[in-house]
């Protein structure tokens, strides 16, 4: 199939506008007629229902929590991007694009990632008129601090809880939606299906979580927000209910899958503690701003470390390894995130890590303490390391924290064209779920900065351009396409409840994410990825055959929940593994050993692999087809990325 | 590693666990044990240990809301030892750890009690009254996109904090389950000062709390006795300050009831 991405003609810089003005438009009485359903009320989804309702269509919000407040984007931390130079320090629209497109190692698409660029500055008046209390200085105006891939100032934060604040702001723009009876919300409801009439994305199937009741519901074009797919590792930044299944059930109906290797390992995050652990902390990237990351300089020392012969003040300066610091002057501990991954396990695999385990790599604030005080710190990070003290029990105040790296973010997600729509017409795709902006990595602070983009300025347009070409009839569910995928959901959920074998959700859980993170995580070879693709396969019939799971389905039912997505998970991660073996080069967080440069850099391989791994369901049990969109640099020139 | 606290040892534990099938029907504490715990686990890894246990022995486990368990979705929300959030103060209980407690303790494990939030199974209450008390005016009613440019309206720094402190709240409902009358007012106060300090707030501050408050009531929350258990136990210290600001914007709009004066 020829994938066509939709990128308007012209200059970098006119398409979006350009676009804007060709594509159609539903007059203003005729959007009443309507209907649009989203699945998930993260950023991306709450601010597409907001501003889909706002302009008069009727939206039905999905969310499986029992708030859509609660949704993950609200653990985001660190900050939002926006080209806004207000600090004067040479930051534009084309650096950001700029930057975007070096940081995600030339992966992404040219137009999409313009327009993130060019809407960011939007998203941060939009956020503020809602009463958005980001951080300000004494003279009253917004502040800004800077993050890993940039070397200016662009990052607008709300503590270390920016993802909080702007989703409360998204919330209660749907808040309002709600009142004004243009948004109907289904809370506690997940999507178990997508149901396509006549090749055309119209509807879903859900199960209320309480009741367990299965039900259909029907809509002129369907948005999926659902975020990333993270958990496949079971251990992850992720919340605990993050799950791939609707993309994944859509995936199985015709949307292709793109990218799906590119996951992002963050490199700050506090070590697995126990094999009891069922996730991890990410501590935001911010914190590399003010602290130094380092290792003992020794394998010896590093060694008498985690046995306590010495303590971590015994180590003399000289005897400390700033590994990124020494590594990468220019941008110091402030690299990409990627980067910064990869030398912490490189540091770890060389004997030199620290704590326990040995895999961990300390993140040092003696130095900001001892320039500006530690109220000035706590002013900044207070609730990072409140966070830090609890989880860990040790003061970070006193001691360096120990953070080591974990699966983060999924740049990798359904494939969309320039208008975010999948291959499905009429199913569009936004956030995390989609693929579009990052590349094979992402820059800190680009995940909410996308979400909203998205959700707030790009979909109400490009929504409109289909709805425009629909006939404004009402929809039902009455099409025998929505009993059929009904009846496909009741199979399912009755297979699962009827296995009554020994095993756990939980444990079939841990071991896909064991061989994830093995053969798939960090740095990755053919070898280990053939190897990986048939435990999988094995664990994939275990599961089938020895899942445990007890009580009914008519009920609230966490472990029948939680069964279902681990049987998608199970799935996804096979295609993982086949998009890593196939991609032949290391590019971002895709590191494979066999590709890297004498230093141990991603070695890209521009020839073969500026493409967009389109994968395409071909039935069950069946090798997916891979499909190719060429990536075209019109405006970049490719390099080997170097931020020494 | 427990590289934090290497010589702590696990401990066994007597959980005492609220269970109840629906909120048609009755519920009942019952026990159980758990061994093995250690002290660096989190208090719902501790429960995971429990579900996966009860779950291999062919019983139903116990269902209780969760999600971020980094203490900041607000999802979860146990009364533990007939606390909000157990003994730690400040904390969330994803936030709470086990090295709270010791080898032998007995923990008793219930849902948030109160007539506005019933219980939709076990230790998972329904809290969507929350969600209808900010749809009746927790929000600036702009559209998306016409909006000035952010630094046009300067806001004073000490505004701009104490209006971002009221904004951290997240929606656990530990205030509403740690008074006596089961009142909203700290939830509701956060959203109503928040707004009111920020100049994009000032338009609608009168219609805003006087709608907030009306479907507050109307949730079936309980009046507000100035104690204080409420701030003492909110897990990320929302000030009693905020009922303070609500009361007075509550007279100010009832003085008027439109939002020109």
């Amino acid at each position: 199939m020829i994938l066509d991405s939709k990128i308007p003609e012209g200059p970098l810089a006119e398409k979006w506008d350009k676009h804007k003005f060709n594509v159609k438009l539903v007059n203003p009485a005729n959007k009443r007629k309507y209907d649009v359903i989203i699945v998930g009320t993260g950023l991306a989804g709450a601010s597409a229902a907001a501003s889909l309702a706002e302009l008069g269509y009727n939206v039905k919000a999905f969310t499986y929590h029992d708030s859509p407040r609660r949704a993950h984007s609200i653990a985001a931390q660190g900050g939002i991007n926006a080209a806004k130079n207000y600090q004067n320090d040479g930051d534009s629209v084309y650096r950001l694009f700029y930057d975007t497109i070096k940081g995600g190692d030339y992966r992404a698409r040219e137009a999409n990632v313009y327009r993130l660029a060019q809407v960011s500055v939007n998203i941060i008046d939009q956020c503020v008129a809602q009463g958005v209390p980001f951080a300000r200085e004494y003279g009253g105006l917004l502040a800004n601090r800077s993050f890993g891939g940039a070397q200016v100032s662009r990052t607008f934060y709300a503590r270390g809880q920016t993802g909080q604040q702007l989703l409360l702001g998204a919330y209660s723009a749907l808040s309002r939606q709600v009142a004004y009876g243009k948004v109907k919300l289904y809370t506690r409801s997940e999507m178990l299906d997508l149901v396509v009439v006549d090749g055309q994305a119209r509807g879903i199937i859900t199960r209320n979580l309480i009741t367990g009741e299965i039900e259909q519901h029907a809509a002129h074009a369907v948005v999926l927000a659902t975020g990333g797919y993270g958990n496949v590792f079971y251990l992850s930044t992720n919340a605990k209910y993050c799950n791939a299944t609707a993309a994944w059930r859509a995936h199985k109906k015709g949307a292709f899958f793109a990218n799906p290797c590119f996951t992002q390992i963050h490199p700050t995050c506090i070590p697995v503690s126990g094999d009891y652990q069922s996730k991890l902390t990410l501590m935001s990237e911010s914190l590399r701003n003010d602290g130094r990351v380092w290792v003992p300089a020794s394998k010896e020392t590093a060694e008498r470390l985690r046995k306590g012969e010495i303590r971590v003040s015994d180590i003399k300066e000289e005897d400390r390894d700033y590994f990124l610091e020494r590594k990468y002057p220019a941008f110091g501990n402030l690299v990409p995130r990627d980067v910064a991954s990869r030398n912490a396990k490189q540091m770890c695999d060389e004997g030199r890590g620290v704590g326990g385990s040995g895999l961990a790599v300390f993140l040092d604030f003696a130095d900001v303490i001892k320039r500006n005080g530690a109220e000035w710190v706590s002013q900044k990070y207070g609730n990072l390391f409140d966070m830090y003290a609890k989880i860990t029990g040790e003061n970070p105040y006193e001691q360096p924290m120990r953070i080591y790296p974990a699966v983060h973010y999924t740049m990798g997600g359904l494939w969309v064209d320039y208008n975010l729509q999948t291959t499905i017409p009429g199913l569009y795709a936004t956030g995390e779920c989609n693929f579009s902006d990052h590349g094979a990595n992402r820059l800190g602070a680009s995940a909410l900065m996308q979400g909203l983009a998205d959700g707030y300025f790009v979909i109400p347009y490009t929504i409109g351009d289909y709805l425009a070409q629909t006939p404004p009839k009402p929809v039902t569910t009455e099409h025998p396409a929505f009993k059929e995928a009904e009846a496909g959901v009741r199979a399912r959920v009755e297979k699962l409840m009827s296995i009554n074998g020994t095993r756990t959700p939980a444990e079939f859980h841990k071991a896909l994410g064991h061989i994830m993170w093995e053969y798939c995580g960090m740095a990755r070879n053919a070898e280990g990825l053939r190897h990986a693709k048939t435990e999988i396969q094995k664990l994939r019939r275990e599961f089938w055959s020895d899942l445990k799971l007890t009580g009914t389905d008519q009920e609230m039912n966490q472990m029948l929940e939680n069964a279902g997505r681990v049987a998608d998970f199970l799935e996804l991660g096979e295609l993982m593994i086949d998009d890593a073996y196939n991609r032949n080069e290391s590019c971002g967080g895709h590191f494979r050993e066999e590709y890297q440069t004498p230093e141990g850099e991603a070695l890209r391989d521009d020839e073969n692999f500026t493409y967009v791994a389109a994968w395409q369901f071909n039935g069950e049990n069946q090798p997916e087809i891979l499909n190719k969109e060429e990536l075209r640099f019109e405006n970049v020139k490719l390099t080997q990325r170097s931020y020494k | 590693m427990a590289g934090s606290n290497p010589n702590a040892k696990p401990m066994n534990l007597t959980l005492k666990v609220w269970r109840q099938r629906n909120r048609n029907t009755e519920g009942r504490i019952v026990d159980y044990q758990v061994k093995d715990i250690s002290p660096d686990m989190s208090f719902l890894e501790m429960l995971d240990v429990l579900n996966e246990d009860l779950l291999r022995q062919g019983e139903e486990p116990v269902a209780f809301d969760h999600d971020c368990r980094e203490g900041i979705c607000g999802s979860c929300n146990l009364f533990i030892n007939g606390r909000a959030h157990g003994p730690e103060a400040g904390t969330t209980t994803c936030q709470l750890h086990m090295r709270k407690f010791s080898d032998g303790d007995t923990i008793t494990i219930e849902p948030w009690r109160s007539a506005a939030f019933p219980v939709n199974k076990d230790l998972s209450v329904d809290r969507s009254a929350f969600d209808r008390i900010i749809q009746a005016g927790g929000y600036i009613s702009i559209n998306t996109g016409g909006t000035p440019d952010a630094n046009e309206i300067p806001i004073p720094k000490d505004i701009a904090d104490r209006a971002f402190e009221a904004a951290t709240c997240i929606a656990c409902g530990a205030c509403v389950a740690s008074c006596k009358n089961s009142s909203a007012m700290l939830f509701v106060s956060a959203k109503v000062s928040q707004l009111a300090l920020l100049p994009q707030g000032h338009v609608e501050r009168k219609t805003r709390v006087e709608n907030m408050v009306a479907q507050m009531d109307k949730e079936g929350f309980g009046a507000c006795s100035n104690i204080g258990s409420c701030a003492a136990e909110c897990p990320v210290g929302i000030s009693l300050e905020n009922i303070a600001i609500m009361n007075r914007e509550y007279i100010n709009a009832k003085a008027t009831s439109n939002n020109l004066a």
